[in-house]
């Protein structure tokens, strides 16, 4: 299966207290009059200027094991390494939310908006994640009508650069997923154009085989730990589908 | 209330329009040009800079705030022409090559300007070589470079060591900052400072211009 996803913009915004994480506003934080301003015409812009879309394209593991394997650059030890192996099904995927919210962006710096420019860019980055979110459940619920997840079983996505993945796996991935068909490029340094985009593999299997401790050696220099709230939804602690506040 | 204390509270405020309209006030009422942008702008920017790093505001305040400052600076700018806009050191910045993130390095040349720097922004994807010619040629006292990717850091490095292999490593200091790098790394690489925020960059700077000059 290779599919080509298309996703409304109001379903990729993000909610607001992803958004001020990235501004460094703590949530329950009290906001002036001028942030929320600023936080709703963000959104707007959001709204007006994002693209997204994804591209989804199931893996065996023998041919993920190519794909991971990339030019050879991983480091030795890496969770993903373990996990793919005991996979039920892998997809790999990309997602965007287009490249003209990366302009809006550059416009807005170039005439001195910053405070706009800088809470688009953090609405950008927060709704790129939340299509891969979207991405990701879409998988899931399509493992579920073909019988093969249930309570027991999850998805978790992976993507090159974190954990241990070498940034340079993004060429066997692109080679492989070809999300060129959807507008996103792969740059001499493995940067993806538009900016705001996410690759990466999505991994089906028993919640059981994402358990890992964060002690490899490159966890240490990962500033986001973004795995452990990932892996605390995927367990069901923290779980909610319903969207709260979205901006 | 003095001019330029109501300058610097309406840039407090991030009120762009006022502080335009305050400066030319100002300018009118033959207060130097100088005591302007430092008691009233740079005055202005950092209290913002010190409530900020105090947790008292958050970065959009600090970014309304800059543009105010911004401003006002449009105001001064044609007044300063032969002498060019007075500053306290100069830092070219950039994203370095191979990177196309530049959030982090304009926060950080945001910061620089409302610190009274001058700032020569050379956007991203930025060679080593590029960042040296302009540093000499400018007469800049810091390099400043900013990468988001681990597979870029490399060339922080190259451009650390091409700096110190044209003899330049006294006159011009280099400071590091984006999401991968470290303390450790800056260490590692030989570079003069490591900035983990904006405000800290700034601070950084001051230092390392003192030390270079």
């Amino acid at each position: 299966m290779r599919e080509i996803l298309e996703i409304a913009a109001d379903e990729a915004r993000p909610d607001q207290d992803s958004v001020l994480e990235t501004q460094g506003i703590p949530p329950g934080a009290e906001l002036s009059k001028e942030v929320k301003g600023l936080l709703e015409r963000a959104s707007d812009l959001f709204l007006e200027s994002s693209r997204p879309g994804a591209v989804v394209a199931d893996a065996s593991i023998p041919e993920f094991e190519v794909v991971y394997k990339g030019k050879g650059l991983n480091e030795a030890d890496t969770p993903l390494d373990v996990i793919f192996r005991k996979a039920d099904g892998l997809a790999l995927f990309a997602v965007t939310v287009g490249q003209e919210v990366t302009e809006k962006i550059d416009r807005l710096f170039k005439t001195n908006d910053f405070a706009l420019g800088a809470m688009l860019d953090s609405v950008a980055s927060a709704g790129t994640d939340r299509a891969a979110d979207i991405v990701e459940k879409q998988y899931s619920d399509l493992l579920s009508e073909q019988g093969k997840t249930f309570r027991s079983k999850g998805v978790l996505r992976f993507s090159p650069g974190y954990c241990g993945w070498h940034m340079s796996g993004q060429e066997k991935l692109f080679e492989f997923l070809r999300p060129e068909d959807i507008g996103i490029t792969l740059l001499e340094s493995y940067l993806m154009k538009p900016l705001k985009s996410i690759s990466g593999v999505l991994v089906a299997g028993d919640k059981e085989i994402f358990l890992f401790d964060d002690s490899y050696p490159f966890c240490s220099e990962c500033r986001s730990r973004s795995c452990r709230r990932r892996i605390k939804t995927l367990l069901g602690e923290s779980r909610s589908d319903e969207r709260k506040g979205a901006v | 209330m003095d001019i330029l204390t109501e300058i610097s509270e309406r840039l407090q405020q991030g009120d762009d329009e006022r502080v335009s309209e305050l400066t030319a006030k100002a300018v009118e009422q033959k207060v130097s040009p100088k005591r302007i942008l430092d008691e009233g702008l740079i005055g202005g920017m950092n209290v913002i800079g010190e409530k900020y790093k105090a947790h008292e505001i958050f970065l959009p305040q600090v970014l309304l705030a800059a543009k105010a400052m911004y401003a006002g600076m449009d105001v001064l700018r044609p007044l300063f022409v032969k002498e060019g806009m007075p500053n306290i050191g100069k830092v070219v910045i950039g994203s370095v090559q191979g990177d196309l993130h530049d959030i982090g390095k304009n926060l950080v040349g945001i910061m620089l300007k409302g610190a009274g720097f001058e700032v020569i922004d050379l956007g991203n994807d930025v060679a080593p070589e590029r960042f040296i010619r302009t540093a000499e040629r400018e007469g800049a006292n810091v390099i400043g470079m900013s990468a988001l990717l681990t597979t870029t850091m490399p060339v922080m490095k190259r451009t650390v060591e091409l700096l110190k292999g044209e003899g330049l490593a006294g006159k011009i200091g280099i400071i590091i900052g984006g999401a991968p790098v470290s303390e450790e790394f800056a260490q590692q690489i030989g570079a003069d400072a490591y900035g983990y925020d904006s405000t800290n960059a700034v601070e950084s700077v001051k230092r390392l211009v003192r030390a270079k000059t």
